[in-house]
């Protein structure tokens, strides 16, 4: 099975039909298992609320509805939670990308005592669990009078997002060549002029890979958006989502329809931007 | 006179270069600053507090805490609540991390063999990565509408003749803690698919055919050169994936809120519960703690790997 790869073409001929017939089996059970909740989501989001538990359960409602979308479109309390998370995460990918190039542009052209410290902090941020860190934010938080505020969860998700960002970034300044630094230093530049007018518009497939994997991150965080914030104004769409259980009744189409339109930025950029993507995903584990 | 001037260019120029001397050795911390800023200010102080905390009484409520020394530790190791969490927590991460790894390798060997085009392979593999796309909070609202009684979930379980029974995979004590276990090998073996199938990629498609001049079959290239090729990738994934799941929150928290009872309760939703529903903050400090020694020592092996593979 994985004895032919690109080359494999050639010999398909001479691999047995059953084999081939026993792959796509597996792959369309797979992709049912993986697709499915998925399907069920978007479908359930066009029912009236009084049919998502139906039995016999329906695929396309005969009362076919865009009523949950209109319920979150009109009220403004749940538009603000998809505001608050736009301006959160745009934000923070804006600091993170600024913050990362300076730190990665530091980490690849220079040589300084305590490189390799700052390096493995950076590094283990991975492993620290963000709930460690919650009791002691929320007393930083209180006493800097940040808490219910924009800033809490902006400077608080820098923590988690620029180690990754400078990780990556460094990995691509390296294979800039310094000579192009250079260049701008012997026409009278300054080392930081290089890396904004030359190395920056070189390294853009990078970043946008990088931003865009800072994007999800902030836009996901639950932990942090849950605790640092109190009033419903300042709520993110994950936890904005959760508050829609159990209030009154439990919405389940409204919720439906707020997890569509709430994976849908993340989801388009995957779509539009996948090779970017995969390569930012499998960078922790994989190396080239 | 002249010697005067030489005398002073001299001193101007190693001024100059002391100057430029310095501004040399300070420039990396420079470009460095603001994350050196975000790293003590949200890492190491709060890491440096945290530990504080647990070994004094009352913390954050009470402006005066008094020190208690391992009280706090004492009281969590006695707390047989703590225990059935560290309990559930070891049997969601093993299963997690051992059905992650089984269905991240199938699904990449699927999409990676020469039996398909390469559009749909590209087709499936976009589905196959859809779980990743979705926050946990919103595949917890939608397994939990599926996990329902009145569930679809239930409805095939039922169309397929396998269980008759409306289960309320979440509400039973029985079910509740298998069922979040499914919940989050659904949401997280895209990772390990997509991790191997780049890893695949880069295996030598040499090593296959020389083996199969010399006569290995399938089974024995996937444990003779498959496996060891992929061992660096496999071990990585393994351990990001530990220190993932022992931390896991918004899933548990937003489909069980640690119940019925306890039988969700993990490490995550104790430290939580400890905190902001009990406000026993330096009990929560404590369990923190232990838990970031034992991610401590995870990291510390990944790091070493990692180390290693450059």
């Amino acid at each position: 099975m994985c004895g032919i790869r690109e080359r494999g073409n050639k010999v398909i001929g001479k691999k047995k039909w059953y084999i081939k017939l026993i792959i796509i089996i597996l792959l369309v059970f797979g992709a049912m298992f993986a697709g499915f909740p998925i399907l069920w989501m978007f479908l359930s989001s066009f029912k009236p609320n009084s049919e998502i538990f139906a039995w016999p359960p329906t695929w396309i409602s005969k009362n076919f509805t865009f009523e949950a979308y209109a319920a979150i479109f009109q009220t403004q309390e749940k538009m603000r939670f998809f505001v608050n998370s736009y301006v959160i995460s745009g934000i923070v990918v804006i600091l993170t990308l600024i913050f990362g190039i300076l730190a990665s542009y530091g980490f690849s052209r220079f040589n300084f005592a305590g490189k390799n410290f700052i390096n493995t902090i950076i590094i283990s941020v991975q492993a620290v669990p963000p709930i460690t860190l919650l009791i002691p934010y929320l007393s930083l938080i209180v006493t800097i009078k940040l808490y219910n505020t924009y800033f809490a969860l902006i400077l608080t998700y820098m923590l988690f997002t620029l180690p990754y960002a400078i990780l990556m970034t460094t990995g691509y300044m390296n294979t800039l060549p310094k000579d192009l630094d250079e260049a701008v230093m012997i026409d009278g530049g300054s080392r930081f002029r290089a890396l904004w007018t030359i190395l920056v518009p070189t390294a853009v497939p990078g970043l946008v890979s990088v931003g865009m994997y800072t994007f999800m991150q902030a836009w996901n965080e639950y932990l942090f958006a849950l605790a640092l914030t109190k009033t419903n104004e300042m709520r993110t769409v994950p936890v904005g989502i959760s508050l829609l259980m159990g209030q009154h009744a439990y919405e389940w189409n409204q919720m439906m329809a707020m997890s569509v339109l709430g994976s849908l930025p993340v989801l388009l950029l995957f779509l539009f931007f996948q090779r970017y993507f995969i390569a930012g995903m499998t960078a922790g584990a994989v190396k080239n | 006179m002249s010697k005067l001037t030489n005398i002073k260019d001299d001193l101007q120029l190693k001024r100059t270069r002391r100057l430029q001397r310095f501004s040399n050795r300070s420039e990396p911390y420079l470009y460095l600053l603001p994350t050196i800023a975000i790293m003590v200010l949200l890492l190491i102080i709060p890491i440096y507090m945290v530990i504080h905390y647990s070994f004094f009484d009352n913390v954050i409520i009470n402006k005066n805490p008094i020190f208690i020394g391992i009280d706090n530790y004492v009281k969590i190791l006695a707390d047989s609540a703590f225990w059935v969490a560290v309990r559930n927590t070891l049997f969601f991460v093993a299963v997690s991390v051992v059905v992650h790894l089984f269905l991240g390798m199938i699904f990449a060997m699927l999409l990676n063999t020469g039996y398909l085009s390469n559009k749909s392979k590209a087709l499936f593999r976009v589905i196959y990565a859809l779980p990743w796309m979705f926050t946990a909070s919103i595949i917890a609202i939608l397994w939990k509408m599926m996990m329902n009684p009145n569930g679809i979930i239930n409805f095939l379980l039922q169309v397929t003749n396998i269980s008759s029974n409306q289960i309320a995979w979440l509400g039973d004590r029985k079910f509740a803690l298998i069922a979040v276990t499914i919940i989050n090998i659904w949401a997280g073996y895209p990772f390990y698919m997509i991790s191997i199938l780049a890893g695949l990629q880069g295996v030598s498609g040499d090593l296959y055919e020389a083996s199969a001049i010399d006569g290995a079959n399938m089974k024995q290239q996937f444990f003779r050169i498959t496996i060891p090729q992929l061992q660096p990738i496999l071990i990585s994934l393994i351990m990001l994936d530990f220190v993932w799941t022992i931390q896991q929150f918004a899933l548990i928290w937003m489909t069980t809120g640690g119940g019925p009872i306890n039988a969700t309760e993990t490490i995550s939703t104790y430290i939580y519960k400890q905190g902001f529903s009990k406000y026993q903050y330096s009990q929560a400090s404590a369990t923190a703690v232990i838990l970031l020694v034992v991610c401590s020592i995870i990291a510390i092996f990944y790091v070493r790997h990692q180390r290693a593979r450059e």
